[in-house]
This record gives structure tokens, C-alpha cells and sequence, in this order.
């Protein structure tokens, strides 16, 4: 392992003679970078949790041992529980019929398919309303048979489901379309049916995109904010979200509460986004020598 | 599966697509179509002369003229920075660069209240920043700058994510080439490494200013919400709600979403363009 | 035609949003509260001390779910189907909407409890920073140049627009007062207003934490509790001479109560707001007891105030909103004519 990261190094430091900068373009470079990110990105952070721990550990912990936080945390998990693997599901479903056919109207559909993204939260909530509102379209036929969509987790659910359709499929799509389809033609024509050609060969293709996208998906299906409030209602102890929680904190003056259950959901996001890295990190060498054009990394756009 | 086969331009060998495009057609018109169509439904009880008075008016225009403003800044903003960023992760190593690369999907999942309500406590004169640019004159939180700097905030790993892979996948020998044959490092980045990154800068900035355009949590907290000076959009939806003016809202809303798609479809016609580009190469 | 993709789908999202409904089925004897931003801790105390006062009398334990947010807000989520048993809002008017937009109550609704079916009251007081550096004493402080005042928007806030009111009430009953002079008053105000929060919490969050402002216009019950705790070495208390009788509503929603067999419980709930022990928690979370005996022992808390009421220069909500909040009314001609 030191061999090879010796060797990685030199290799670099051998490029850097052909295509670096300067040291101090170099550094003014980083420094620059850095400190966009302070600005924007690492005092944001910092403050969440130095507001959280403001008062110390003991307040820090206190919010969690509210029955209404631990009634948010739960609906949180049920709510990212059903979003992401239905639109996992989506995703790659969407990615497959997209990359690996041509057929009339893809473009268009590539294009709607993004649309969730720049919907306004708030109005993303609000078509629900008007959907299923109690003087929406179909509102009052649910009222009717007396089934419950919004102000109540089925419409906590769709909301979040609405407003993280796009992620895995975007991850996936101009991944699946740049490796084209030679290889599982191959494996199919070879006699491997439909569903062992996407296991045995697709799948191990694309596992890392789906990986970042299913991170990204989830991370955004906990914490949203926008639409799921219009749609909640929220009643205390029964359909806050984690996020709808953080707000209810803060209106009741309790600050530390508030950014204590923020830095919770912010501690999430890291930890999945770090452990991402890991595994990427750890399989990553293997991955290239396999398809040296193909680089792990999150996202690649085509 | 047949009638499916109708609207391939050329048959594949391949299975399931008609059960892979017909769930994903189905899951979408339910979950996103369908819900947006009710959107246009209820804009089409006003009359449309009432359609255009609700969407010019004075305050409409000026909130426009914020929220598209700022969200453009933002985007150009990004578009310099984020790509700065994406450039020095990829080619740069220093400690903590790894932790630094996870962070920057950081502002995806942090719930937009929290992100507001943690910019305004920073950048209010008595906040850790704030408090530094007060003397200088600069006051960003219940400013037009507020807005500027939610909307960056947000946008912020949409740039950095689009530029960063096509920098990774970016030929080195190129540049060694372009370096060999006398040109400077400044002429190779101008005219070997920018053509390849303007592509998916412009998809990065397209998106971040999309996202941009229809954020409503972190802004309200930090725009001080003046009327025809701090207000977005979205804010005046949401008071539009408040009055009980459902058809006036979802007006307002069309005009966004149109704004949007026509966004979404640029990017995406950039996208193709520049990978019909690549296949060309 | 092949099916599948749609069965599949249909089977898919139908199990997803059944799953999520059963989560939250089986419910014991409930009551919803739907209630605006102030009231957190009053009705925290409150429902504590009714669900024992129930117990106690017929032996049947109620559980009593709390929903708070701007007063529009929460009357917009009932009129599109917030299954609420009980509303507690900020003004009549939101109520009103619930009757008029979706018919869940009878219009007359606000003469069925006493007091115009308010069990307590409040005012509008400002909040200033400690030893009142600015001198300010009056409403007609707050137009003065070089004064900067802290108000949450009256299109998205309900109290918001009891400050808006008791100012434009305030002007009408100086000497020679009209209702053009009266615009012209709030124009001024409202020209010292650098930060228009979408509630009465947020206002309050800029006034004392962002320490932005000269003089916070808010709730009295607000304000009172805003200087309880840390607050009090750094904020006094103001009470102009005049200002409006604010007088929050509450009601029963007749059609969710008959559908969910909560009537009699709601309305045990509303009445005992004004027993002895509702009243007195009433007070003790700053807001005006209607009881004299209660009042009697919260007179010290709450100075003297003149409080004109909203019928006297404004007729009803209906009217007061349509002239001044409804779009084009006289809120939105300060901003256009400041403009031009």
C-alpha cells in the first residue's frame, strides 16, 4: 500500500513538472477555494454546532429526550424509507429505458424529468393541496371514505417523494448512456436473461453513481423542508418532521433545542457523505483498472 | 410489449423496455405530472386579464426582478468559485481535502430553515461575520445581499459537482502536449482546459440558478422581506396563500415554473449538445 | 397492452401511502387543538391542566394535540381538510374564512361563547431596548425620523395586523384625525421599518437576538414573556396610553367535531378557558384574564391601557381587512407610493 501511494506520488510530482502551476498560483488557487468555502460552507457549519453546544453537553442532549423529537426522528426515517427506494426504483428503471433504447420523445422526457428540481418547495406542496385538499379534486371523495393523504404521513411521503424524484435517475442516466449497451447485449445474447444481465453486469457498472444518488436522495428526503410543511398540519408528536421540529424550537425561543436537532440531521449528511468517500476511496484502484476510462467518482454528466 | 416496439427508432436486442419505461412514464405522471397539471387547472379559473394583473404588478416585477436577480449573481458567483474549487480538489492535494470534497453536498441536505436561520445569525451585525463587514459599510442579513447570500449558499455543490468529473476525465496529455510546443500555462488553460469545462460550468450554473429561483426557507429567514426591495417570489406566493387567493398563487407559480422548465430544457439541450460533441471527438 | 409497469406501479405507491396511514391509525379519545404562534406554552399548560380536570370528572383520558404557526396559515390548513376540533387563533377574521371558504362552522359563530367567544384578550405594546434610549413613549414616537421599528408583515402575520390597526386607530383619534391623515401616520411608521418578518416570533427573534431595531410592536403576552429570563437587563417594557383591544377567538369546528364524536369534549375543552383555573392560566401566561376575580389578581401585572376596539373605527374584520390588507388595500399603496 505505501509502495503504491509512494509511486502515485511520484507520478504526480512528474505531471505537475508538465502541466502544474506555479507553487504560489498553486497555493493562491487553494486559498481562494478555501476561502469561498469558510464563507459559505465551514463557518455555516461551525455555527451549527456551536449554537448547539452552547449551553454544553447537558442542553445539547436534552431535545432528545423530548418524546416529540423522538416522534419527529421516526417519521423522518419512515418518511426516507419509503421516498428512496421507490424512487430508486424510478431511477434506475428510467436509466435503464433511457440509455440503453432509442425511442421517440428521450430528450423530452431527460428534460421533465429534472423538473422537481426547480419547482419552488412551496409549490410543490401546494399541488398536493390542491389535489387531495378537502377542497381539492379528489379531496372530497377521500373525505368521503374517510383516508387521510395530507396533513397526515401519505402526504409527508409524496411530498418528499416529489421533491427527490430526479436524484438517482440523474446520477444514472448520462453514466448509462456513456457506456453504452455492447456489453450487456453481449451477456443477453450469450443467454443470460434480462434480470441476470442488469445483476451480473450493469449493476456493477453503475454501483457507485447509484450509491452517490441514493446519498444525495436521502440526505434531501430528510431534510425537507418547504413542501413537506405545507403538507403536515404540524401537530406536535405526530407529523412533525425532523426539520418542521428544528423550526418549532426555534419559534419557542429554545435556540440550543433547535440547532441541537439541527446539527442531528446536519450529522447525518456528513457521515453518509464521509462514508461515501471511504468506500469509493477503498474500491476506488480496483474500479479504474478495470474500466480505466471510467473514473469513481460522483456525477459524471456524460 | 408490441405496440411499446412503435416507438423505438431502432429495435434492440435488449428486454424490458416497455416495463422499465412504461413504470417510470406511470411513477412520474402520478407522483409529478399529474399533481403539476393542477397547478395550470387552478390558473385557469382567473380570466386572463386578471391572469396578467396579478403577474405584473408592481410588486410581482420587483420580486422578479430579485429572485432572478439573485439567483443569477449567485450562479455567476459559483460558476467562478465553484469551478476553482472543482479544480483545486481535482488537481491539488492537501490535508483535509478529502473531508472538504464530502462537504460540499452539505447545503443539498441541510433543511433550508436551518440554513437560514444559521446565515442570519452569521451575517447580522452581530454575527461572527457580520460583525467584521458592519464597519465597513456592508450589511448583509435583511438586505437584498441576504438573498445574494442564501442563494449561494444553496447553489453552491452544482458547479463544483458538474465541473469536477469532466476535469477528472480531462486528458493530461493535451495539456503536456500544449505545454511542449511553448504554450504558456495560462494560454492552455484559456485555450485547451476551458472549451472542455464550458459545458458542464453552464449545466452547473443553469442548475444552481433553477434551484435558486424557487427557494423560499433559507431566504425568508435572512431577506428581511421588504416589499419591492427584499421580497421574493415565493414569499409572495406564500402571502398570496395567506389571503386565501389560491388562483393568485398558482399564477404566480405558473410564471415560475415556466421560467424553470425552460431552464431545465436548456440544460439539458446544453448537456446534449456538449455530449453529441464528445461522441464527435 | 401489457399491464405490468402499471400494476406494478399502482402496487408500489398504494402500499407505500398505506403503509404510511397505518403507521398512524389507532388513536385513543383525541382532541386537535390548531392554534397560532403565541400560545405554545399557554396551551401547554392549559391542556396539562384540562386533560386532569377530564380525568378527574369523568374518569376518561384525552390526549390533546397542539398544531401552531401563522394564523392564516393554520385556518388555511383546516379549510383544506386539518382535522381540527378546536380552533385558537389570532383573529376573527381567519376564522371567519373557515366558516365562509369551507362551511365547517356556522357564520354566527363568534356570538355562541361570551366575550365575542375571546376568553382572554390582549394589547399591542412595544418592547425597547433597556433604559429607553430613544425616549420613546407613544405611538407617535415611532414616526419620528431615525427611529427604527420592528413589525412582522401584515400580509403573512396576524398580530402584524393588530399592530397595523391600533397605529392607523391611534391617528384617527388625534385631534382633526381622518382617515387620510391616518395613512399618512402609517406610511411614516412603516417607512422606519427596515425588517418585515412573516410572524410575530420572527419580529421578535430580529428585535432581541439580531439586536436590529429600536422598538419591537408586538402581542403584550409576547412581550411580557420576551423579558422574563435573560431578557430583562437588556429590554423595558412601553405601554402607549392608547391601543387596541386585541381579542384572540376561539371555537369549536362544528363538522369535524360531529364526524369524529368530539363535540361534547371540545366543548367542555372551550369552557373550562373560562373557569377559574383556565382564566388563571391564562393570566399567569401574560394574557388578560375576562374573569373580574382572576383580573383582580393580575391587575398588577398588566398596566392600564386605553383599548379602543376594532368595531369602533374599523366595523368588522371583513371590512378592516378588505381596505387595508386585501391587495391594494392601504398596506400595499405605502410601499407603491413610496416608490414613485
Amino acid at each position: 500500500m505505501s509502495t503504491e501511494i509512494a509511486t502515485t506520488v511520484k507520478n504526480e510530482e512528474w505531471k505537475a513538472s508538465l502541466t502544474g502551476e506555479s507553487t504560489w498560483v498553486r497555493w493562491t488557487l487553494i486559498a481562494l477555494a478555501l476561502g469561498y468555502l469558510t464563507l459559505f460552507l465551514f463557518v455555516p457549519l461551525a455555527a451549527v454546532f456551536a449554537e448547539a453546544l452552547k449551553n454544553g453537553l447537558e442542553s445539547y442532549f436534552a431535545p432528545f429526550q423530548d418524546p416529540d423529537t423522538l416522534v419527529a426522528i421516526r417519521l423522518t426515517f419512515i418518511a426516507a424509507a419509503l421516498a428512496v427506494p421507490l424512487n430508486l426504483v424510478f431511477g434506475v428503471a428510467a436509466a435503464w429505458a433511457i440509455a440503453k433504447f432509442e425511442f421517440i420523445g428521450k430528450q423530452l422526457l431527460i428534460t421533465i424529468i429534472d423538473i422537481p428540481l426547480a419547482v419552488s418547495p412551496v409549490i410543490s406542496g401546494l399541488i398536493y393541496v390542491l389535489l387531495f385538499g378537502a377542497q381539492g379534486w379528489v379531496g372530497p371523495w377521500l373525505i368521503e371514505h374517510d383516508i387521510k393523504i395530507i396533513f397526515a404521513l401519505p402526504g409527508i411521503v409524496l411530498a418528499t417523494i416529489f421533491v427527490t424524484v430526479p436524484f438517482i435517475a440523474r446520477e444514472l442516466i448520462p453514466l448509462m448512456q456513456s457506456q453504452g449497451r455492447e456489453e450487456e447485449e453481449a451477456a443477453f445474447t450469450l443467454g443470460a436473461s434480462g434480470w441476470q444481465t442488469f445483476i451480473h453486469v450493469t449493476l456493477p457498472n453503475i454501483k457507485w453513481s447509484l450509491l452517490y444518488g441514493i446519498i444525495l436522495c436521502n440526505a434531501r428526503a430528510m431534510g425537507e423542508f418547504g413542501a413537506v410543511s405545507v403538507v403536515s398540519g404540524h401537530i406536535r408528536g405526530l407529523t412533525n418532521t425532523l426539520p418542521l421540529h428544528v423550526e418549532i424550537l426555534y419559534n419557542e425561543y429554545n435556540a440550543v433545542g433547535a440547532f441541537a436537532v439541527a446539527s442531528l440531521l446536519t450529522l447525518l449528511a456528513i457521515v453518509t457523505l464521509i462514508v461515501k468517500t471511504v468506500i469509493e476511496r477503498k474500491s476506488g484502484p480496483a474500479q479504474s483498472a478495470h474500466d480505466p476510462a471510467w473514473s469513481p467518482q460522483p456525477g459524471s454528466p456524460s | 410489449m408490441r405496440p411499446m416496439a412503435l416507438v423505438l427508432k431502432q429495435p434492440s436486442v435488449l428486454p424490458g423496455f416497455g416495463l422499465t419505461l412504461g413504470f417510470a412514464l406511470f411513477y412520474f405522471s402520478l407522483i409529478v405530472l399529474i399533481p403539476l397539471s393542477g397547478l395550470f387547472i387552478k390558473t385557469s379559473t382567473l380570466t386572463w386579464s386578471q391572469f396578467v394583473h396579478t403577474v405584473t404588478e408592481p410588486r410581482a416585477l420587483a420580486s422578479y426582478r430579485l429572485t432572478f436577480g439573485a439567483s443569477f449573481l449567485g450562479a455567476l458567483i459559483n460558476g467562478f468559485f465553484g469551478s476553482v474549487v472543482a479544480w483545486v480538489l481535482v488537481r491539488y492535494r492537501f490535508p483535509g481535502r478529502s473531508i472538504v470534497d464530502a462537504l460540499v453536498d452539505l447545503p443539498f441536505a441541510l433543511p433550508t430553515a436551518v440554513a437560514g436561520i444559521t446565515l442570519t445569525a452569521i451575517y447580522s451585525s452581530n454575527g461572527w461575520i457580520g460583525q467584521y463587514l458592519e464597519p465597513l459599510g456592508l450589511k448583509i442579513a435583511f438586505t437584498p445581499l441576504g438573498v445574494l447570500v442564501a442563494l449561494t449558499f444553496i447553489g453552491l455543490p452544482f458547479v463544483v459537482r458538474t465541473v469536477q468529473p469532466v476535469l477528472q476525465d480531462l486528458d493530461k496529455e493535451v495539456e503536456e502536449a500544449a505545454t511542449t510546443l511553448g504554450a504558456s500555462r495560462w494560454q492552455t488553460v484559456r485555450a485547451v482546459i476551458m472549451p472542455e469545462l464550458w459545458p458542464a460550468l453552464l449545466t452547473g450554473m443553469a442548475m444552481a440558478f433553477a434551484r435558486s429561483v424557487g427557494e423560499y426557507g433559507s431566504v425568508i429567514f435572512i431577506a428581511g422581506n421588504m416589499p419591492l426591495k427584499s421580497e421574493i417570489t415565493p414569499l409572495l406566493i406564500m402571502t398570496k396563500l395567506e389571503q386565501y387567493d389560491y388562483a393568485g398563487a398558482t399564477a404566480l407559480g405558473v410564471v415560475m415554473l415556466v421560467a424553470s422548465f425552460l431552464l431545465v430544457l436548456m440544460i439539458n439541450l446544453l448537456q446534449w449538445w456538449s455530449s453529441s460533441r464528445h461522441t464527435a471527438r | 397492452m401489457n399491464l405490468k409497469p402499471f400494476a406494478l406501479t399502482l402496487a408500489l405507491l398504494t402500499g407505500a401511502v398505506a403503509f404510511a396511514a397505518s403507521v398512524q391509525a389507532g388513536q385513543s379519545t383525541s382532541l386537535l387543538n390548531v392554534s397560532y404562534d403565541p400560545t405554545r406554552e399557554l396551551y401547554q399548560e392549559f391542556n396539562a391542566a384540562f386533560t386532569k380536570h377530564w380525568l378527574a370528572k369523568t374518569g376518561q383520558t384525552v390526549s390533546i394535540k397542539q398544531s401552531h404557526g401563522g394564523s392564516s396559515k393554520q385556518a388555511r390548513a383546516i379549510i383544506d381538510g386539518l382535522e381540527a376540533d378546536v380552533v385558537t387563533l389570532a383573529l376573527a377574521y381567519d376564522i371567519d374564512a373557515i366558516s365562509e371558504k369551507a362551511g365547517l362552522l356556522p357564520a354566527n359563530w363568534q356570538s355562541r361563547l361570551p366575550h365575542n367567544s375571546a376568553p382572554y384578550s390582549s394589547t399591542i405594546v412595544f418592547l425597547v431596548r433597556k433604559g429607553n434610549p430613544k425616549g420613546i413613549k407613544n405611538w407617535d414616537d415611532l414616526v419620528k425620523p431615525g427611529i427604527s421599528v420592528i413589525t412582522p408583515n401584515p400580509k403573512t402575520s396576524g398580530v402584524a395586523r393588530w399592530n397595523y390597526l391600533a397605529a392607523w386607530g391611534y391617528a384617527l383619534k388625534q385631534p382633526g384625525g381622518d382617515d387620510t391623515k391616518a395613512q399618512d401616520f402609517v406610511q411614516r411608521l412603516f417607512k422606519n421599518v427596515p425588517v418585515l418578518d412573516s410572524g410575530a416570533r420572527g419580529a421578535t427573534t430580529t428585535f432581541v437576538e439580531r439586536g436590529i431595531g429600536d422598538v419591537l410592536i408586538n402581542w403584550e403576552n409576547e412581550i411580557l414573556l420576551s423579558t422574563k429570563g435573560t431578557g430583562k437587563d437588556k429590554f423595558d417594557i412601553v405601554v402607549p396610553p392608547v391601543s387596541i383591544l386585541a381579542e384572540p377567538t376561539v371555537s369549536l369546528v362544528d363538522k369535524i367535531v360531529d364526524k369524529r364524536g368530539t363535540r361534547q369534549i371540545a366543548q367542555a375543552y372551550l369552557e373550562y378557558l373560562y373557569s377559574e383555573e383556565g382564566q388563571d392560566i391564562a393570566g399567569k401566561n401574560y394574557y388578560r384574564p375576562q374573569l373580574q376575580s382572576v383580573a383582580a389578581k393580575y391587575a398588577t401585572a398588566f398596566p392600564t391601557v386605553e383599548r379602543f376596539t376594532l368595531q369602533e373605527f374599523f366595523g368588522n374584520w371583513q371590512k378592516a381587512h378588505k381596505t387595508h390588507f386585501a391587495d391594494d388595500g392601504t398596506f400595499d399603496q405605502i410601499y407603491l407610493k413610496g416608490s414613485k
